[in-house]
């Protein structure tokens, strides 16, 4: 699950550049990459629950967004309260109704788990759906949380606004990272692990694995809460479609994409997600198969095969089929080619793979 | 509300619950005998669906859709087993899902790549398209009678193909012991072939018998999917006859929920299976431990 020295070097890394990418980028993609900083840490939350305990979840949506309809209803009409107030509400509503669903879905197992959470995710996106508490179907707008700390507060232009978001988002991400790190290594991180092997085993050693359970369940949910309120904060504007089931399944998506033995699969594969949902755009502007065709004089066969790779559904399924076909254990076991890689960098990475 | 209107729900929910049926089976029985878990179910209902729809547009009456779908669905079915499940048997259940997730991608983009994006209605075919009179006042649509009817027709094969036959015999055992199987020698890849064949068929089928009562649609597939499964857990995971009973279950409370009850219709069903999964754990029909 932990990353080798090498490998938090390499992470290390990759948060410093996420922190640099606003320089370069457009706000346009700056607000993407917010999005994606949300899925990962939805995904991440889901993590502890799916790669950590072996428990499979399909209700995770609920919590993150009835997170998101937390900052809703506590913010008033016309004025926005400080984040010291609204997230630690939101963690404490998606926390708290976590407790509730996790404390009746684990009494069962494996897929009936998934479907028992499944069904109480879909109550809970039902209250929203079908009563006016949160704006019905249409959702509603809010005031985002203001970024105040004892007094004072962090003023920004409308300008400056995408900016202060994506890092507001990075360093819950990272720190979300860090937590669950150190959880990780915590005995009760360990008899987590223990559960997801062989569950009889712990419960023969003397550890109530059903407590142990529904705590992972618990903070699961409400690191879910924290990527709710972030998604509350981004977008401004709430919607059932947050809670229901679908949001729930991509999350599992990212993590199985991204691969289940490791803490930093569920960010890679939330990034690799989202950056997805773009490509079809960027092949769209930028033409290749077309342009390729054209220069051989294939012109009409090249304007079909560029419709064809702008088609957003097939791109997403191929790339998921390829996946899961040439890489059973996510993105995230993806290495350096060999003759890249450094011969004495190796050693430690392989062993770690056997090990997991 | 009258009794006549009740009685006509109660004929809904009850069409409606067959129906489920015929997709749950397949989905119980590929879960029981593969250990697959095949999001991609939904997906070859609404194949089914538009299906009936192309032949409708072709020939100009949903006819010839029934048997198309049946054996076209029984061919599909046994191909991509062959081509693609069978490499996922020993895979971990979540490789799977990635898989089937990526199929429904698949079949969606197809579906709008050969059909478009549009709705379309396909018409009841001519020779149903009457009311049967029940009582005076009240008639009920010749052509749910005929679903209600091929729906019971293809329960009452599959029962009896599962619990009377060779095959049947060889399902059930797989179902229970995979490993026992293999060691007395029964070549357990044409087991799994027909059972995924046998499952692709009735979804393809519930899809062309749906396609004149709810039209044709994109994403048709995910709703009848998620209840679906609904239905398969309710009833007990690899059980037909747990399908069977969940599957009516189902249709009449959804059914009835939103005649009645609108307000909390959405909710019921899934208040149903927690309510049934906390009180039975394994579903009514599923073996315990």
């Amino acid at each position: 699950m932990l990353p080798t020295p090498k490998g938090a070097f390499a992470l290390a890394a990759g948060a410093v550049l996420l922190a640099v990418l606003p320089i370069f980028a457009q706000t346009y993609y700056v607000e993407l990459a917010t999005t994606a900083l949300v899925a990962a840490m939805l995904a991440l939350s889901l993590q502890l629950l799916v790669g950590c305990t072996g428990l499979v979840s399909l209700g995770h949506g609920a919590f993150y967004g009835l997170a998101a309809y937390t900052v809703y209803l506590v913010t008033p009409e016309d004025a926005s309260l400080s984040i010291m107030i609204t997230l630690p509400l939101a963690v404490l509503a998606a926390g708290a109704a976590a407790l509730v669903v996790g404390a009746l879905s684990l009494r069962a197992r494996g897929f009936f788990f998934l479907m028992v959470t499944l069904a109480f995710g879909q109550m809970i996106f039902f209250v929203f759906h079908d009563t006016k508490l949160g704006g019905g179907t249409d959702g509603a707008y809010l005031a985002r949380p203001a970024l105040s700390f004892l007094g004072l507060e962090l003023t920004y232009t409308g300008r400056q606004r995408p900016y202060f978001l994506y890092y507001v988002a990075l360093v819950q991400l990272v720190a979300m990272y860090v937590f669950l790190a150190f959880l990780l290594r915590s005995l009760f991180g360990r008899v987590l692990d223990g559960i997801r092997v062989n569950e009889h085993r712990m419960r023969a050693l003397g550890y109530d694995t059903y407590r142990y359970k529904l705590a992972a369940f618990v903070i699961g949910g409400a690191l879910a809460g924290v990527a709710g309120h972030m998604w509350a904060m981004h977008r401004a504007f709430v919607n059932p479609e947050i809670v229901g089931w679908h949001r729930s399944a991509e999350a599992l998506l990212m993590i199985l994409l991204g691969g289940l033995q490791s803490l930093h699969g569920p960010i890679l594969g939330a990034l690799a997600f989202t950056g997805l949902g773009e490509l079809p755009q960027l092949v769209g502007d930028a033409k290749p198969f077309a342009r390729f065709f054209a220069t051989i004089g294939l012109d009409d066969f090249g304007l079909r095969v560029q419709a064809l790779a702008e088609r957003k559904l097939l791109l997403e399924g191929l790339v998921i089929l390829a996946v899961v076909l040439a890489l059973p254990r996510g993105l995230a076991s993806l290495r350096w080619p060999r003759f890249i890689r450094p011969a004495y960098g190796s050693g430690p990475d392989r062993k770690a793979q056997v090990r997991s | 509300m009258s009794l006549a209107g009740f009685l006509a729900q109660l004929l809904n929910g009850v069409q409606y619950g067959l129906l489920l049926f015929l997709i749950a089976s397949g989905l119980t029985l590929i879960f029981g005998v593969m250990g697959i878990i095949n999001l991609a179910h939904g997906s070859l209902f609404m194949v089914g669906a538009y299906v009936a729809f192309l032949v409708t547009r072709a020939v100009g009456s949903a006819w010839l859709a029934l048997p198309l779908a049946l054996l076209g669905g029984a061919a599909f079915g046994s191909l991509l087993e062959r081509g693609l499940f069978r490499h996922f048997y020993r895979r971990d259940h979540l490789d799977q899902v990635l898989l089937t997730f990526a199929l429904i991608l698949l079949f969606e983009e197809a579906r709008s790549i050969l059909v478009g994006n549009d709705f379309h209605s396909v018409a009841v075919p001519a020779i149903f398209d009457f009311s049967v009179p029940i009582t005076a006042g009240f008639s009920y649509s010749a052509y749910r009678f005929v679903v209600i009817g091929v729906c019971l027709a293809l329960a009452v094969a599959l029962f009896f193909w599962i619990e009377r036959t060779r095959m049947g015999a060889i399902i059930r055992a797989a179902a229970e012991k995979p490993e026992m199987v293999d060691v007395i020698g029964i070549d357990a890849r044409r087991v799994h072939m027909t059972v995924f064949a046998v499952g692709t068929a009735l979804a393809l089928t519930a899809g062309a018998l749906a396609a004149p009562l709810y039209s044709v649609y994109p994403g048709m597939g995910d709703g009848f999917l998620i209840i679906s499964f609904v239905v398969v857990v309710i009833g007990g995971l690899g059980s037909i006859s747990g399908a069977f009973w969940g599957a009516l279950l189902i249709g009449l409370v959804d059914t009835l929920g939103k005649a009645y009850v609108p307000a909390v219709a959405g909710l019921a069903i899934y208040v149903l299976m927690a309510a049934v999964l906390l009180w039975r754990p394994t579903g009514l029909f599923g073996q315990r431990g």
